[in-house]
Formats: structure tokens, sequence, C-alpha cells
């Protein structure tokens, strides 16, 4: 249906024409799922925007697209509008400004609509996209039709992309990255609908992202795209058990799985993806390489046939010289047991010696968080402002670390997680409730014993590129806590150095400015400054989350290398729960402000007794394709009720899938008593009034 | 949205109430209106000074005689000059003058400026979109008091080529002008269309330059890429969705725009004669007239707070966001 | 006094010079070789030539005196209301005054004041702005009132309202009321940025370091803004001069016998029908130095801000 030939798409910047696309082809028939999965700058958005047209006009695009065999190339904006949203559609990735703000959601589907047919009444459009909009979904369609998009949530916005899209009847998707911006249980949703959508249209998908996880479940095939072309292609359960490319290789090692029963080492591909704009002859992820010859520098890998798809059309490709040696060593260590990433990458097992939760009871306790309470006030007016409500952000959390213990803490946006961050690391009296750090009750702190705490509790921030001052060098990056806490200037220079090589970078690194490094080596100045006082307590906001998969695993195992070298105690907060469950030791999951369920990493992974912590984990997406045909995924309905109107009784009955099932007396008690944390399990508890355990992952 | 309306209403009425009442106060601190009275020659007798001093309630306190002041205004009383001119006489014909200026001014610079601005930006960094940037940037910086009487500069041989005034320098009509109720308003038109242009090329100007990144903004935004993607020609993306999209940030900046839009009518009165409120700020000042001062300022603040409201409403219109708040 | 709110741009509204963001980034190479070179000659040679032509003013204004014969005092009685001539370069006066020598004089006064005003307003934004930004809650609020009060209040307004009190006192007087009604809108963008900067993880791990607000400002805050004050300080130099002729041209700037570009405009305008040269310089003049800032400014703008220059471009 779609034959993609050749593409090629540069863009002028300041440092010359940005080779986007080098030479791209695939082909997408009709129904199918193709899944297109490549690190920012592979150039797999770029080249959907080529074939929608959609590329802006200092582009220059080579080669053919040819749609149902006529070339799409070329064509003027005119013909190509009669294309687009008719015959192939697109969903973006990021639906809070993928709708124009000024007209209602209904308007914009109806547009959709009348556009390809302009002699379709005004009325009718406005019905059919009312039909639309509830096949996407939005409860209430007909009401919610007169809405304007920034009264949505995220998720639903992207149901009325959607919509959008379907409105038609294609015989194309696009979908760029439809996930990525979204919550876990969310992308569970919209992946749902783009389900259903494509069995009622019939229409084929082509899927883009970067997580390997959700392609694994949707896609019949996959391609694999590094700095513009295709190193990988064929079938999905080919690709995912036998890659022959070393760069799918790493990236398929590099996540950690939420159905891993022990600790998996993880592969980090060192170094990072070359710049776009003079690429050296070669293959491009030489330098990352482990297994790089002579030959792979001097002359690019063509896609080459390496094995037969099983009984399809499509063989399984890829463009590497050393195809074959993989297949070997897949071999040699199949009959090993060990794993063909970490074997050719060289990743050792983790270091023993994390303390892991052996022995929890007799260790002191680091942070105690009691009954933590933090409303904000909704306010309103301008010069008089007058309270007209309250969010609970926080409403009466406990949980404590122990030394050398990790524990983690996951939930959705919107469940008070960062709250409770900034909240013991603001060292303020709380509103409710107590926070003792190392002993001492924060409340009865006066301003020097305040700063005295803030020695042993520092903090690792999310986003490598905001945490770190661009004016400063990195070693006064590095020195500033020194500095603050009165330290002497030639110390503050000895412990530069010493904190840089325990990160794993060099000590002339010092006098570059963070301009220069990569995001993963700002992620490790960033630690490197938490750990200049030497603390006891690090706390970690999302320290991977804004990291490219590569990169990703690189970080976690420094934190893991860390944890043991220097027996610090984590607080990981995180929404990813493949990465708690590597990293962590109990886990704590947050629901609209309250801990649903807490427990040892183990425990609450195998047996989990909240039905929220249950859908939580049903809806992460694993990266193997026969596992995730396997699964059943546990859909939420709706969207996170409003912090500032919390339900009654239980928070999570409005959305609770066992609620459902309930009978009505038993619903009562949902709906009027709020359930405390009662255990289920040794060190382990849960907030439901029905808690029983049940197998998700 | 009422709601929204009201309170930002109730906002600027502080607003104008505390600047005018800051406005008389300064005026009456550094003013000394005596001087003209004390410096005569052979000075007058004391009594004559104290019975102005009186008159001007110069013994009473500054906020004392700000109320004084204010109760009056409310009755429709401005007080009088220095030289006990009743004030009030004068302010509905000055008040017409500048706001005849001032709405033409502001009629022509937001259409033209935002029409010049849309094309700009569509067609960005082709000679006319240059062109247009070097006007932009030249007007902005020539002051009014330049443009007004380079306009008479230039306009001067035309004037003389053609023999008579086909567009007047001074006054809004000509003195003792009888005629038709037609020849009249061509005899007006005559005298406004120079002043009207002064004051309307830096507004043209102005629009622009923000219409011109307004849209820019606009262009590589994601709802126009999705518009195109459900098969909308770029060229109707743009207009229908674009364009309203892109007056949003213009509505904020009107306020701002009739800011400067006064400070050019001050000068364009000046240079084109005409006794308007901007003049008149001018006289007072010179007079050293805490009167005069105190009811342009007023007449200055009600417009600003007309404008910031119009302004304000705008934007709800505009944009639903505002809306619900 | 025309030109405050346009060429520093507004708190609320977008920036005007950022205009050239977009995906403008290489709009014309896909055009042609030509209007690339063209589109760069105009771009970075406009506001090179802006600030090649502000140094000349400077060194016209200030070195120029030395070596031209005539100053602004002597009336020469022999030539009076004379055109431009070899003589007299910019011909002269009814009372036979050189006006070239007066016109540098004017210069001299107005580019001081330009540069005065603007490192003063912008100094006092730089710290109001923060503050309010930083500290919020009351702070913010009572200092952002004063800001929509001051910009309720058309400036000359204000400022032409104290002119007696300041009669007969130095030109010093006149910057420090000037910049005293000109950093409204800078304080505004300031405050802006310092919102968005305080969130930045940066200072908040400074903060959570123990460090106290001052010097989180100090060191975390305001040179990141160091190239939003350079431009703001450009174009507020810009803004001060127009409002410092606007204010002598009526009288109530610059008093006799001192000159500024403003008195003599005035002196001009009078006479700008029959003796058109003696308002035609000092108004080019006065226009030639705005623009030179203007495109300075933009210049510096698109140099300094490298937002403007890169597109954001995703994958």
């Amino acid at each position: 249906m779609l034959e993609v030939r050749d593409l090629e798409v540069s863009f002028p910047s300041e440092a010359g024409r940005v080779a986007a696309v080098r030479g791209l082809s695939f082909d997408v028939g009709a129904g199918e799922v193709l899944g297109i999965v490549g690190e920012s700058g592979s150039g797999k958005s770029v080249s959907a925007l080529a074939t929608m047209g959609l590329l802006p006009p200092q582009a220059r695009i080579g080669g053919s697209i040819r749609f149902h065999g006529t070339e799409l190339l070329g064509k003027s904006d005119v013909a190509l509008s009669r294309i687009r949203g008719r015959r192939i559609a697109m969903v973006f990735q990021d639906p809070l400004s993928a709708l124009t703000p000024i007209f209602t959601v209904g308007d914009q589907v109806a547009e959709a609509l009348r556009v390809h047919d302009p002699k379709l009444a005004k009325k009718a459009a406005a019905e059919r996209a009312v039909d639309l909009l509830d096949l996407v979904g939005i409860p209430h369609a007909r009401a919610r039709s007169a809405s304007f998009p920034h009264e949505f949530s995220g998720g639903m916005r992207q149901r009325v992309v959607i919509a959008m899209a379907i409105a038609n009847d294609p015989d194309l998707i696009i979908a760029d990255e439809p996930t990525t911006a979204l919550d876990v249980t969310v992308q569970a949703q919209v992946l749902d609908v783009l389900k259903t959508a494509q069995e009622i249209t019939g229409a084929g998908i082509v899927l883009i992202t970067h997580d390997l996880g959700v392609v694994a479940g949707v896609a019949d095939r996959l391609m694999v795209m590094y700095a513009g072309r295709a190193v990988e292609q064929g079938a999905v359960d080919e690709v995912f058990g036998h890659p022959r490319m070393p760069y799918t290789l790493g990236l398929l090692g590099s996540v950690p799985r939420l159905d891993a029963t022990e600790k998996r080492p993880l592969v980090p591909i060192e170094g990072q993806p070359p710049p776009m704009t003079d690429l050296p002859p070669g293959c491009p992820f030489t330098l990352r390489c482990p297994m790089a010859v002579e030959r792979c520098s001097a002359e690019e890998p063509a896609l080459e046939v390496v094995g037969p798809g099983p009984g399809g059309p499509e063989p399984h490709r890829s463009a590497c010289w050393r195809s074959g040696d993989i297949e070997r060593v897949e071999h040699d260590v199949a009959g090993a047991g060990a794993d063909t990433a970490a074997t050719l990458f060289g990743v050792r097992a983790p270091a023993p010696g994390a303390a892991g939760t052996d022995g929890r009871p007799d260790r002191p306790v680091v942070l105690d968080v009691v009954d933590l309470v933090k409303h904000y006030p909704v306010t309103t007016g301008s010069v008089f402002r007058r309270r007209v409500g309250t969010v609970h952000a926080v409403d009466g959390i406990s949980f404590d670390i122990r030394e050398g213990e990790v524990l983690g803490l996951v939930g959705e946006s919107g469940c008070g997680k960062t709250t409770t961050l900034m909240e013991i690391l603001g060292l303020e009296p709380p509103m409710g409730g107590r926070i003792v750090v190392l002993g001492s009750d924060v409340a009865g702190l006066g301003r020097r014993a305040r700063v005295a705490v803030r020695r042993d509790l520092q903090v690792v921030f999310q986003d490598p590129v905001a945490s770190l001052d661009p004016r400063l060098p990195v070693g006064d990056v590095i020195g500033e806590p020194l500095e603050v806490h009165g330290v002497a200037r030639p110390q503050i220079r000895r412990r530069v150095a010493e904190l840089l090589d325990l990160v794993g970078l060099r000590p002339d690194h010092a006098n570059r400015y963070p301009a220069e490094f990569s995001g993963g080596q700002r992620q490790r100045i960033g630690i490197a400054r938490a750990l200049a006082l030497e603390p006891k307590v690090l706390i970690l906001d999302e320290p991977v989350s804004a990291l490219d998969v590569s990169i990703r695993a690189g970080v976690i195992n420094l934190l893991e290398d860390l944890r043991a070298r220097l027996g610090l105690a984590f607080l990981f907060v995180a929404h990813d729960l493949s990465v708690v469950r590597h990293v962590a030791d109990r886990v704590a999951v947050m629901y609209l402000g309250k801990i649903v369920e807490i427990g040892a990493v183990d425990r609450v992974f195998a047996a989990p007794s909240h039905p929220y912590t249950q859908a939580l984990l049903s809806a992460i997406p694993i990266p193997d394709p026969a596992v995730e045909r396997r699964r059943e995924r546990i859909l939420l309905r709706g969207d996170l009720p409003s912090p500032a109107d919390p339900p009654s009784g239980c928070r999570f009955r409005t959305r609770c899938p066992l609620f459902v099932e309930l009978d009505e007396s038993r619903r009562r008690r949902c709906v009027t008593e709020e359930p405390p944390r009662a255990a289920v399990g040794s060190g382990h508890e849960a907030a439901c009034h029905f808690a029983h355990a049940r197998e998700v992952v | 949205m009422v709601r929204f309306l009201l309170r930002r209403l109730l906002n600027y009425v502080v607003l104008c109430l505390v600047a005018t009442f800051l406005a008389y106060s300064l005026a009456s601190l550094t003013f000394r209106p005596l001087s003209t009275l004390q410096n005569r020659q052979p000075p007058p007798p004391p009594q004559t000074i104290a019975a102005k001093s009186a008159e001007l309630n110069l013994d009473q306190p500054i906020p004392r005689r700000f109320l004084t002041w204010a109760g009056g205004v409310v009755q429709g009383d401005f007080g009088n000059t220095v030289v006990s001119a009743p004030i009030g006489e004068q302010v509905l014909s000055r008040a017409g003058t500048s706001l005849r200026l001032f709405l033409a001014g502001t009629l022509i610079g937001v259409t033209l400026g935002v029409l010049i601005g849309v094309a700009g930006a569509v067609r960005q960094y082709r000679p006319s979109d240059y062109l247009a940037t070097l006007f932009s940037f030249l007007m902005l910086s020539t002051p009014v008091f330049v443009v007004g009487t380079l306009l008479k500069v230039v306009w001067l041989p035309v004037n003389q080529a053609a023999g008579t005034q086909i567009l007047y320098f001074s006054g809004e009509v000509t003195a003792g002008f009888q005629g038709t109720f037609t020849e009249s308003l061509v005899d007006r038109l005559q005298h406004l269309v120079l002043p009207t242009v002064a004051i309307a090329l830096g507004q043209i100007a102005f629009y622009s330059r923000y219409q011109r990144s307004a849209m820019l903004d606009v262009l590589g935004s994601d709802f126009l890429r999705t518009a195109q993607a459900k098969g909308l020609t770029r060229r109707r993306a743009l207009f229908r969705h674009g364009l309203r999209t892109a007056l949003i940030p213009m509505a904020t900046l009107f306020a701002f725009g009739f800011g400067l839009l006064v400070t050019g009518g001050v000068f364009t009165e000046r240079i084109f004669g005409w006794f308007g409120m901007g003049d008149w700020l001018i006289v007072g000042v010179q007079q050293q007239d805490a009167n005069i001062v105190a009811t342009v300022t007023l007449f200055v603040a009600v417009l600003v707070l007309v404008s910031g409201w119009l302004s304000d409403a705008l934007y709800a219109a505009l944009d639903p966001r505002v809306r619900i708040r | 006094m025309a030109s405050p709110v346009i060429a520093s741009g507004s708190g609320t509204g977008p920036d005007p010079a950022g205009a050239d963001t977009g995906p403008a980034g290489g709009a014309i190479e896909a055009l042609g070789r030509r209007r690339l070179v063209l589109r760069r000659f105009l771009r970075n040679r406009l506001s090179a030539a802006g600030g090649v032509v502000l140094v000349l003013l400077f060194a016209m204004a200030f070195l120029g005196p030395l070596f031209y014969p005539w100053d602004h005092r002597t009336q020469d009685d022999l030539a009076l209301l004379t055109p431009p001539s070899p003589e007299h370069w910019f011909g002269t006066t009814k009372l036979g005054e050189d006006l070239f020598a007066q016109c540098m004089r004017g210069l001299q006064k107005s580019l001081l004041i330009g540069l005065l005003v603007a490192i003063i307003s912008t100094a006092l934004a730089a710290v109001v702005g923060a503050a309010a930004g930083y500290f919020g809650r009351a702070t913010d609020r009572s200092l952002m009132w004063l800001v929509d009060l001051l910009l309720v209040l058309p400036s000359f307004l204000v400022v032409a309202i104290l002119s007696p009190a300041f009669r007969g006192g130095s030109w010093l007087l006149l910057v420090v009321l000037l910049a005293a009604f000109q950093w409204m809108i800078t304080a505004r963008i300031v405050r802006g940025m310092t919102l968005s900067l305080r969130e930045r993880e940066y200072v908040k791990a400074a903060r959570f370091m123990g460090m106290a607000p001052w010097p989180i400002i100090r060191r975390h805050i305001l040179p990141n803004m160091a190239s939003l004050l350079i431009i703001d300080a450009t174009i507020n130099v810009g803004t001060a001069i127009t409002a410092e002729t606007a204010l002598s041209f009526f009288g109530f700037g610059i008093q006799p016998p001192d000159i500024s570009l403003g008195t003599l405009i005035y002196n001009g305008t009078e006479s700008a029908l029959t003796f058109s040269w003696l308002f035609l310089f000092p108004a080019a003049l006065l226009v030639t130095t705005v623009l030179a800032v203007n495109f300075l400014g933009d210049g510096l703008r698109d140099a300094l801000d490298p937002t403007s220059l890169r597109g954001r471009r995703r994958d």
C-alpha cells in the first residue's frame, strides 16, 4: 500500500546541512502494523512527516513515496490535502498542543469530515463528530463536544486527535509517538483505542516510538532506525528474538524488564549518536559498537537479508558487517544460559553488597515521614484574593527509609510524589505530620541546624539540562555545595577531582561548561554534586526519565554501583515501574495524595494487592512480543479526579475495576469509609477494603 | 466571563483613581502657581496674593485639595484654571479633538499593522518582508515630532505645485469657514489627513512588528500541522486556525499601544496646532496649573482604563481559555 | 518617547525581534543561494552597521569638536541663517551660531543621557524584577502593582509634571527622572524570566544545599539573563534618547544654555518650512542614532539569545 524507496531528507542548520533521513526504504501493507523504533534524532518522525507532505518548506526531499501506486513526492499542497486526512491520517506526539485552542473539539472533528465532503451538512457533521468522540471513549460525548481543548486532559485530547484521524476511514494511520507524553495507564487506554480504531477502519498503522515495549505488543513488523537509516527490519518476533545488529541488541539489553525475576545486568551503550551534519564514512554506530572492526569505519553496510521471515514474505534484514558473528555468539551463549547482549557488550553482573531488605528491622531509620500533609489553596482574584478551594496534593502519607535502603516512590502525574519530595527537601515544618531526617524532626530545627541537616540530604533532579547552571564550569557546579558549607578552596578542588572520578568522568572535565556534555554525562555531574557533602540520604527525582533509552542503563548502573560502595539510602521517585523494580528494595505506590500500597519490591510486583497497583503494573508494556501477546491489560476508566475535589471514602473507587464488580453493600463501604493501610504480607501493606493479590506481570 | 471582566474593571478603576491622585499631588507639590502673580511688576499687594492662594485652596493640605477637586469632578465641575477660567467649559471640545485623532490613529494603525504583520510572517524573508521590517524599524526610531514636521516638509512642494492647500498644516478647521455640510466635511478632512498619518505611522509599525512575530509563532505550532493533517490546505489552515490564534496576543498589546498613542497625540496636537488634551497638558505645565494637569491625567487614565478593559474583553472574546476562569 | 514600548518588548506581548525564531533556520537555502546571501547580508550587516554607526557617532560627537574651527556658542555675524557650506558644514542659525558645532554638542549630551539612563534603569529593573519574581507573594504583588500603576501613567506626563521642580537643576536630575520611569517594562520581563528560572532545577539545587536568596539571585538568576539585560540596556539607550529629546522639545528637559538634540530640533521646527536645514540635520542625527541602537539591539538578540537562532526540532 505504502512504498517508501530511498527516502532522503535534509535540513539546513547553522552547523551545516543536517541529513535527517538517509536512504530509507520500507513498505506498509493494508491492515498491517509497522513499528518504527529509534532514539531522538534518528529520523523517524521526519520520515512520517515526509509521507504526509508536512515537512517545513526548507527541507530537501529525495527518493520516492508511493501510496497505492501514486507518487506523493512533488505533489502540490492542494493535491496532497485531498489525500491527507482522507486516505492517510496522522496522530501526533504532543496532544496538549495538537489541537487549536480556540475551537471546540466537536467543531475540529467535524471540520475533518467537512473538509473532504463539502456537501455534508453542518448538522450531520456535528452528529458524526459526536459518534466518533463516543467511539474513541470520550464519556458524555455529546455534551463534551462543545468543550474546548484546554478543558480536556492529555489522554482525552489524544483520543480527540485519534477521532479526527479515523473520521474519514483512512487506509493508513501514522502515529508518531502517540503515547510518549502520557502516563502509563493512559498510554494503555490510548493504545487500546488505537487498536479499536484499526479494527473498525481496517487501516494499516505506522507506529513510531522509542519504547520497545509499546511496539512489542502492537506491531506485526518492526524497523529499527539509527542516524537516519534503517539498521534492522523484520517480523516483530524475529527482531526481538534474534537481533542481528549490535544497536538493536544494546537497546533490548538496556531496558530493565518488569518481569525479571532476578537482577539482570543492564547493557549501557556508551557515547551518543553522531552529529547528523558531517557523518564520517562507515557505519554511524561504529564508535559505540563493542564489535566494531576496521571495515565498519570504512564502509557503511547496506540493509541485507540475514534470515527468512517465519512463513511470511518479509525477510529479516540487518545493516551490519558482523551480523553473522552475532548469530554465532547467540548460538553459543544460548547453551550457557547467558544473555547475548550482556556477553557482547561485556557487562558484568551487578556488584553484590547492596543491603536489600535483609535484616531490615535492625538498621537505623534515616528518613521517617509520618502522616505528611500538604494542601494548596486555590485562589481567585488579582487584587483581593479569595480562597475558593483546596488541592489535596499530599494527604497523610507515611513511610520510612532505613540505612542503605532504596525506596521507590511511584505514581502517575498528579499523584503528589513531587510535592512529597519538595516537602522533604524544604526542611520546613510540614502543614501536618512529621518529617524526621536522621533522627532530627525538621519542625524543631533552627536555621543553623537546618543547614547542617542539608549536608546529609541531597537531591538529583530529572532534567540533566536544567539541573546544571549553564554559566558555571562543571568544577564550580560540583563544588557549590562545599562552598556554601564553608569548605576551603584547595580542599574543594581536591574533592571535585575525586567526585568526577567517582562518577566516571575525567578530572580535567572540571574546567568545561555543562553544554559540552551529553545528557548522560550531565546527569553524572548532577550526581557528583549531590554526593559532594557525603550525604546519607539521596533523593532522586526521576533521574533517568529524561534520558534516551540507550543512555539510561549507564546511569542506572552508576547509581547501583555508588549505592553499594557508599552505603547510601535512596528515595527514588519514578513513574517507570520497570526501573524501580531494577533499582529499589521497597516500593510505595501513590494515588491522589495517598500511598495505596507499600512493600518489598519482589512481593509487590509478584503479588500486587491494591487494584491500582495491579492496573499500573499491567499497563506497562514488556519488550517481548511473546509475553505481550499473552498478557491481559487492566484498563482504568476515565481520568484522574481533580485533587481539589477527591472522591469520598476510597479515592480510587471512581476508576476501580474491582469496585464495579462489588455488590451494593460492599460498594457503600468504599464510598463512605476510607480504607486504612493494612498488612497483606510481611512488611507489605495495601489500602483497600477488599485487597487480594493478583498476578499481572 | 462577566465576572472576569467586572473584576478587571474594578482593578482599573482603582488604578485610575490612584493615578489621578498621584498626578494631582505631584503637580501640587512641584508647581508654584503664584509665581506669575508674585513676579508681576509692580508687585501686587499681599492681600491679592493671599486671596489667590485661598481661591486655589493652597492653604489646605494636598489630599484635602484633591478631595475638593474630585468632589467637583463628580458633579461635572473640573475647577478653575489659575487665571480663573472654568475648566469644564473646555473639557468636551478638547476631549473630542483628541479622541478624533486617537480613534483614527488606532483604527488605521491596528488594521494596517495586523495586515502588514501577517503578510510579513507568511512571506518571511521575501523582499516585501524586508521592506516592511525596515519601514517599521525606521518608524519606531523616529519620534512623532520629527515625523509630523517631516510630513509638512514633504507635503509643502505638493501644495505649492497645486497652487492651493490640498492638505492643511495647522488647525482643525479653516477659521471662519462657511459652507454646506459636505464642504465643511471636506474642509475638516483636509485638516485631518496629515496629523492622522503622523500618528498612525508609528502605530502601524508597532502592531506590525508584534503581529509578525505572533504569526510566526503560530506558523510553527503543532495545531496548524494537525489542521493540515486533517486535509486542510496550508493556506486554509493558516487563515482558519492560525490567524485568529495569532490575534490573541495582540489583544493584550492593545493597552500598551494605546499609551504610545497618548504620548504621540501630545506631539501631534502641538505640531499641527490642534487644541486637544495633549496641547492642554503642555499649557497646564507651562502655567503651573494643577487642575488642568489633573484633568488631563484623568482623561488619559480613563482612556487607558477603557482601552485596557477593551483589550481584556477582546482577549476573552478571542481566547476561550480565559472565558471560564 | 515614541518607542519605549516597542523597542524593549512588553511584559505580556511576544518579543518582536524574537520573531526570527521558528523554522527560519534556513528558509532561504531552499530558495536559492543568492537569497541566502542577501538575507545574511541584510540581517547581519544591518546590526553590525548599527554598531559601527554608533561608534562613529560617539567619535564624532566627542572628538569632532576638537578639530572643528567653530564652537557651539560663537556667533558668526557674517553668516546668519546660511545654508550648509564648506565653512559651516550644517549651516548657521539666525544668530550666526554654527549648527554642526551645536549638533555635536547636543549629540554629546543626548548620547550621555541615553547611556546613563539605560544603565540605571536596567539595573533597577533587574533588582526589582528579580526580587518580585524570586520572593513572590506580597513582595511580588506590591512591586507589580507599582509597575502597573507607573505603566498606566504615561511616563511623559509624569516627567512633564515634575519638570518645574528640577528647572535650573543639573541635567543629571533629568537622568535620574528618566531612569525612574523607564524600568517598568524591563522589570516585568525580568520578573517573568525569574519566575521560570526559579523553578529551574539548578536553582532548586542551590536552595536545597542551603544557599540564601540574594546569593542565589546574584549567582544563578541574574547571570542567566545577562543576554536579556544587555539587549534591553541597548534598546533602553534608544528609548532614553527619544524620551530626552521629546522632553527637551517642549522645554521640559534640557534647559538653555545647555543644548541637546531635542532643543535643536525644537528650534529647527519653527523654521522647518523655510530654513529646512535647521530642522533636518538634528532630526537626521537623532533618527540615525536611535535606528543604529535599535538595529544593534536586534542583532544582539539574534546573536545572544540561543532560542532565536536554533529552531527547536525534534527528531
